[in-house]
């Protein structure tokens, strides 16, 4: 009996092994490398995670000063995305539908959040937005400080989260048919109704996409944020510097827990991105 | 198109965008070059006497020069298991590949220390083999990987999928062997989305800063990379050394978009992406 079940066991490992042998090097070579580069420190993170209890867990992921960190992250993030959600609506909407000088420039420029680097990115709004500053100095008489508060957290979110919208939506305004807008305009329909109930419908899964992808961007950005922001806690500390500070702390627990939650917020959008573009399939398809 | 003009709603509509992206891209990105040259060529050429500078350009290109050969490996092997195989779960995967886009960088750099750090669960292996990954070049190389995985795949899968496996089986029943066939058939068809693919990850790569700033505990001199150099400058009230830093930076980046801009109107990627 336990001959013949080992013998199975061997057999069962003889043919997982061979489902593993039998697949080509790339196979091979892409199973590795996810298993090495993703799946590795996820597990590690996940133990440690997991090495206190959940009482203790929920009051690091649930004290004071981790909300208020949420707080300026998850909302700071939010209300950025939205804004980006409209101007990059517009500004999809003047690259694709109108002629004007300088387009192809301004076009290519949408990337330069993807091109240069985060760092240098926070420099640069930092000293734009400071009280002495090209754009800072002028908003400086009204009271109004950027650099150094939560606004200017704002601004780099802004920065960095700009090319999604712009960037999702483009291919598919380039797809509408203008048959559909001039009959709705021939049927009587006024421009508003006509953006409302004809252009926009179909454009609304990029444009949440895009609103979603520049979101999870903006929550767990570190560079620019931590340079343009004092990084003070229950003032303008986001959820990723705080996890940086509890690190240099040696506090490797309570980093992970933030982490955590930071982690599991970003694979609840990535699932809802994937449910949305789903539902985007669907609706191209109808 | 006609009507648009003459009720001026294309006027305002190109003025608020190009007023919001001058707020927002332009003047921040001006601002790079004016302030790395406002006081001519000599501070932006006086760094280069600095060995702290010239180490962390150093250390920024080698982990460029070892990261996206890697990457490119990685992605192009996926891009073909993914793009040549009628699995079940492939957008699984796909979502899978992307995941180092969606995690922050900081919490990539906490995974590594958790991992590989003297409190990490290989920790004691490290200790025992004597090896030094956490605030030192290897897991700096570690994180620059993770967080540019994607790039190559993504651009690579969509340009196979649209040359499709024909041209592959062909040179095949020819009696090509599987080197020929990537080298002769596959490798010309998708070398503009290679490329793409490649660039990217040169640009993140020479540019990332959260996950390299937790592994790296930037030590000047040794650990430190161009865009953490920038930040120490910037901290110690050197702005115009972290300026010069930058402009470097920036200048990377403009080259990346100049040649993004080439291979896109060489492909169709970007209708693709």
């Amino acid at each position: 009996m336990a001959v013949a079940s080992a013998r199975k066991l061997k057999l069962q490992w003889k043919s997982i092994w061979e489902a593993i042998a039998g697949a080509s090097w790339p196979w091979r070579i892409t199973l590795v490398y996810l298993a090495l580069m993703l799946f590795l420190p996820m597990l590690a993170m996940f133990l440690k995670a997991t090495s206190g209890s959940p009482v203790q867990f929920w009051k690091i992921a649930t004290s004071s000063v981790a909300m208020s960190a949420y707080d300026v992250t998850f909302v700071t993030a939010l209300i950025t995305a939205l804004i980006n959600g409209v101007f990059g609506t517009i500004i999809a909407w003047v690259l694709v539908r109108y002629e004007f000088p300088m387009k192809r420039i301004i076009d290519a420029a949408i990337d330069i959040p993807f091109a240069i680097p985060t760092a240098v990115a926070g420099l640069t709004i930092a000293t734009v937005y400071s009280e002495n500053g090209w754009i800072g100095s002028l908003l400086a008489p009204f009271g109004i400080k950027v650099a150094f508060t939560r606004l200017g957290v704002a601004v780099a979110m802004l920065f960095i989260s700009l090319p999604f919208v712009v960037r999702t939506l483009q291919p598919v305004l380039r797809e509408i048919e203008p048959e559909l807008e001039e009959a709705a305009l021939c049927l009587g329909a006024t421009k508003s109704q006509t953006f409302i109930r004809v252009i926009l419908p179909p454009l609304l899964p990029a444009i949440i996409t895009g609103i979603a992808l520049g979101f999870s961007r903006a929550v767990g950005e570190y560079g620019s944020v931590v340079i343009v922001a004092s990084n003070i806690p229950f003032k303008d500390l986001s959820a990723p510097v705080l996890v940086f500070q509890r690190l240099e702390q040696y506090d490797a627990y309570g980093a992970t827990v933030i982490g955590t939650v930071l982690l599991l917020v970003s694979l609840v959008i990535l699932v809802g991105i994937n449910l949305i573009q789903a539902w985007e399939r669907r609706y191209a398809e109808k | 198109m006609q009507r648009s003009k003459k009720t001026g709603v294309q006027e305002i509509l190109i003025g608020l965008v190009i007023a919001y992206l001058a707020l927002i891209l332009f003047i921040p990105a001006i601002n790079v070059f004016y302030q790395a040259f406002k006081y001519g060529l000599a501070p932006f050429f006086g760094n280069f006497a600095k060995p702290e500078f010239l180490h962390a350009i150093q250390l920024t290109l080698i982990i460029a020069l070892i990261v996206v050969p890697v990457n490119a490996v990685f992605g192009l092997c996926a891009a073909w298991a993914i793009a040549r195989h009628k699995i079940p779960g492939r957008a699984f995967i796909i979502s899978i590949i992307d995941l180092p886009f969606s995690i922050s960088p900081v919490v990539a750099g906490l995974m590594l220390v958790l991992l590989y750090g003297r409190i990490g669960i290989l920790g004691p292996l490290m200790e025992f083999t004597n090896m030094k990954i956490i605030f030192a070049l290897p897991g700096m190389i570690i994180a620059t990987a993770f967080v540019t995985l994607p790039f190559v795949a993504r651009s690579v899968i969509p340009v196979l999928e649209e040359t499709g496996p024909e041209q592959e089986e062909a040179a095949k029943t020819l009696g090509a062997k599987d080197w020929q066939i990537f080298w002769r058939v596959t490798l010309p068809n998708i070398r503009w989305g290679l490329l793409y693919g490649l660039i990217l990850t040169n640009a993140r790569s020479m540019g990332e800063f959260g996950a390299v700033a937790v592994v790296s505990g930037n030590i000047i001199g040794k650990t430190q990379t161009l865009p953490l150099y920038v930040e120490e400058a910037y901290k110690q009230y050197q702005t115009q050394a972290a300026f010069s830093a930058a402009v470097l930076l920036g200048c990377l980046g403009v080259i990346t978009l100049i040649l993004k801009e080439i291979l896109e109107r060489k492909t169709t990627i970007k209708d693709e992406a």
